[in-house]
């Protein structure tokens, strides 16, 4: 199986990569030295911004897609699943990595961020998040290590990786499960801040159905593109049972989204013309009810063309779902302290060179790695 | 798949109950209470001339070794960093500040203590919480409540900085230095490196009309109860400095809110406060209500063990049961593990 030689790696688009990496860098040491109020726009009203809101919730949301497939493949044994699992384990391995580098970067003292596995404090979800991401980030690496172990035959050490794969996915479908609700439980604690457009005891819960919904657009996503990139067919019955999955989830969601708004706000907040209501429409009306439209119909949910747009629409949705949570649905409760957020230059620099590497690394993974399967 | 993958959570919850009843006890949160020795402060407002002595000293006392604003350099944090280097004119609590005295005023703003055509003076800073919510969200202990006298202390070489405590506190308490690269969250630590020495803290010491006094928390409640019953217009024994105090400051009462802020707030607090203005006028938030805020975090924390195991099982026994299936499937592929 020779792999991606049909990639070329160095295009214009990998030097754009490679230049937003090294102004990430460099970006990345001016924080460490000089501290976060050089490189932030953050404050005491707005503690987390947008790295705390894109990088690390947004990046873990993106990784949905290899429990998802984790999931499908190994514990569902759906075999017609498989050739997608490895570029969707690596996709979720690297939008952990993401989301570790930010927090490295956004804790106040980045060379500390091991204390959680020595200092523990089980009433705090972050410590709970910590021992997740930490478990979990290393199960990835686990579960993507074949194809490099592949490559450089070490013969041995794959199979005993082989042997514990199955151990090692239902215990990685367990961690994420449970990480991506515990991201939404983070936010429990701040019932009096938070818009209740958004507040609720489900939040967890919320947390995990989006992720589901996302998990799947983001599986089709990746099987689309990497059809493309090798020109090879992929089973469009993948796709409508992808696109089946987003709809049932997204409809379940939106579901309880509209109780949840009736039961805890009402109406009025979302006519009170405040960033709030405007985020709020701006994340249902895009991410979840016209995804919904588009994938309505069994005719729909055949036209590829027609799947990608929804799946994008899934998967900025719930980005912006999560933006909201962390930043906006608190927004009222700042300007009411005279406070205000938005990134700076530097601050969403650093996510782009963070964004970049990550692609690079997948680039290079389907360059020199059998990243793909053969079909 | 979503049907099945819906089975598959079905499946998990359904275990996750039945695991539930047995797990739980053991998991379940230390009820909070007040702590046996717990010490506070009463700040009454209506006794309050906003002069700021307890700012003022509150600065100094804490940038001292060990104080809460202790710097490398042992010098007072200056709110401005100007050569007038005025640090008695804050506008918020800050990583510079950790007690303020804020002005509410309606109308003419002539009457002390009234809400309409009024003003008053308020003190905020840490409450210290019976059960607070900053240390139920530290993820590695670095704030910490002081399990004799309740006091809310502060770690500062365990703190990795994630913030989460200023994202938790209703009241809006700890501030973080976002200005420097070697950080800290900065709070009131109710002068606890004073009690060494035998002292208390110093925004009571050095409160000339008794407007704020430190004492034990029992003692404190007692004597607002007392404040509270004492009729407008007759006079009272104010203690200044501690409740026990012999020193006394006799003078008429003014009449109060009927309510002592932090009594049961969030599950009450060690720092309560009596005012002739409704407390929403003084910026407490309004949507704060007597639920202690870890309670509700914790609620779904104790169901992550029993979620793990849960999600174990299902996982392994929906494996074995579709393995079948995978063997049948594979056969005549080429394998691709």
């Amino acid at each position: 199986m020779k792999p991606g030689h049909e990639i070329k790696l160095w295009t214009l688009n990998t030097t754009c990569l490679v230049i937003f990496i090294i102004v990430g860098i460099i970006g990345m040491g001016y924080r460490l030295i000089h501290g976060l109020g050089a490189v932030t726009n953050l404050n005491d009203l707005y503690p987390w911004g947008f790295w705390l809101g894109f990088d690390v919730l947004g990046g873990v949301a993106m990784a949905a897609g290899g429990f998802i497939i984790a999931c499908a493949v190994y514990i569902f044994n759906w075999e017609k699943y498989k050739p997608i699992s490895r570029p969707a384990i690596l996709t979720a391995f690297l939008g952990y990595l993401m989301a570790v580098v930010a927090l490295f970067l956004d804790i106040g003292h980045p060379f500390r961020l091991w204390h959680p596995t020595i200092m523990w404090q089980v009433h705090s979800v972050m410590w709970v998040v910590a021992i997740h991401v930490i478990l979990y980030t290393t199960t990835l690496a686990i579960e993507s290590s074949p194809m490099l172990l592949e490559k450089t035959g070490m013969k041995t050490t794959l199979k005993l990786v082989n042997k514990i794969m199955i151990g090692a996915v239902i215990f990685g479908v367990m961690l994420s499960t449970l990480h991506q609700a515990s991201l939404g439980a983070v936010f429990l604690i701040a019932p009096s801040k938070m818009s209740p457009l958004w507040y609720t005891h489900f939040l967890p819960y919320m947390f995990l159905i989006s992720a589901v919904a996302m998990g799947m657009a983001m599986v089709s996503t990746e099987a689309m593109l990497s059809a493309k990139a090798f020109n090879h067919k992929i089973d469009r019955e993948i796709f409508s049972g992808l696109a089946l999955g987003t709809f049932r989830t997204l409809a379940l969601y939106l579901a309880l989204k509209v109780f949840f708004l009736l039961k805890n706000a009402g109406l009025a907040p979302l006519m009170d013309n405040t960033l709030e209501s405007g985020m709020y429409l701006f994340e249902v009306i895009l991410g979840i009810v016209a995804p919904l439209l588009l994938l309505a119909n069994k005719k729909g949910r055949t036209d590829l063309s027609n799947i990608m747009l929804a799946n994008t629409l899934v998967i900025a949705g719930v980005l912006i779902n999560r933006l909201n949570v962390c930043l906006f649905s608190m927004d009222q409760y700042a300007v009411t302290k005279g406070y205000g957020y938005f990134p700076s230059i530097m601050e969403l620099l650093i996510t782009l060179g963070v964004v970049s590497l990550g692609i690079f690394i997948f680039k290079l993974a389907a360059r020199y790695l059998p990243l793909f399967a053969k079909v | 798949m979503a049907l099945n993958r819906r089975e598959f959570l079905k499946i998990s919850a359904g275990s996750g109950i039945l695991l539930a009843s047995d797990l739980s006890p053991s998991l379940a949160s230390e009820p909070k209470s007040l702590p046996p020795e717990a010490v506070g402060i009463l700040y009454d407002a209506t006794l309050c001339i906003g002069c700021k002595s307890c700012m003022v000293n509150c600065k100094k006392y804490n940038s001292m070794p060990k104080g809460a604003l202790e710097q490398e350099y042992g010098e007072i944090p200056y709110e401005y960093q100007s050569d007038l280097q005025i640090y008695d004119a804050p506008i918020d609590l800050s990583a510079k500040t950790l007690n303020i005295i804020k002005t509410y005023t309606n109308g003419t703003g002539l009457n002390k203590d009234q809400e309409i055509d009024g003003f008053s003076f308020v003190k905020q800073h840490c409450l210290h919480c019976v059960d607070p919510a900053c240390v139920s969200v530290c993820p590695v202990a670095a704030l910490f409540k002081n399990p004799v006298n309740g006091i809310v202390g502060y770690d500062k070489d365990k703190c990795i900085g994630c913030r989460y405590c200023q994202v938790a506190c209703p009241f809006q308490i700890p501030k973080f230095e976002f200005e420097s690269a070697n950080p800290k969250i900065v709070k009131c630590q109710l002068c606890r490196h004073r009690y060494a020495e035998g002292k208390y803290a110093a925004c009571c010491e050095f409160c000339p009309t008794g407007a704020s006094i430190f004492g034990k928390v029992t003692e404190l409640k007692a004597e607002a109860a007392n404040r509270l019953a004492a009729q407008p217009g007759t006079e009272y024994a104010y203690p200044v400095k501690t409740v026990d105090s012999a020193e006394k400051s006799v003078r008429k009462v003014s009449g109060y809110v009927d309510h002592v802020y932090g009594l049961t707030e969030a599950g009450g607090t060690q720092y309560m406060l009596m005012s002739g203005v409704p407390f929403a006028n003084l910026g407490f938030n309004p949507a704060i209500n007597d639920q202690a805020y870890p309670d509700i975090t914790w609620s779904y924390i104790k169901k992550v063990p029993v979620l793990i195991v849960a999600l174990l099982t299902a996982g392994t026994v929906i494996h074995l049961k579709t393995k079948n299936r995978k063997e049948k499937s594979t056969k005549g592929e080429s394998g691709q593990e």
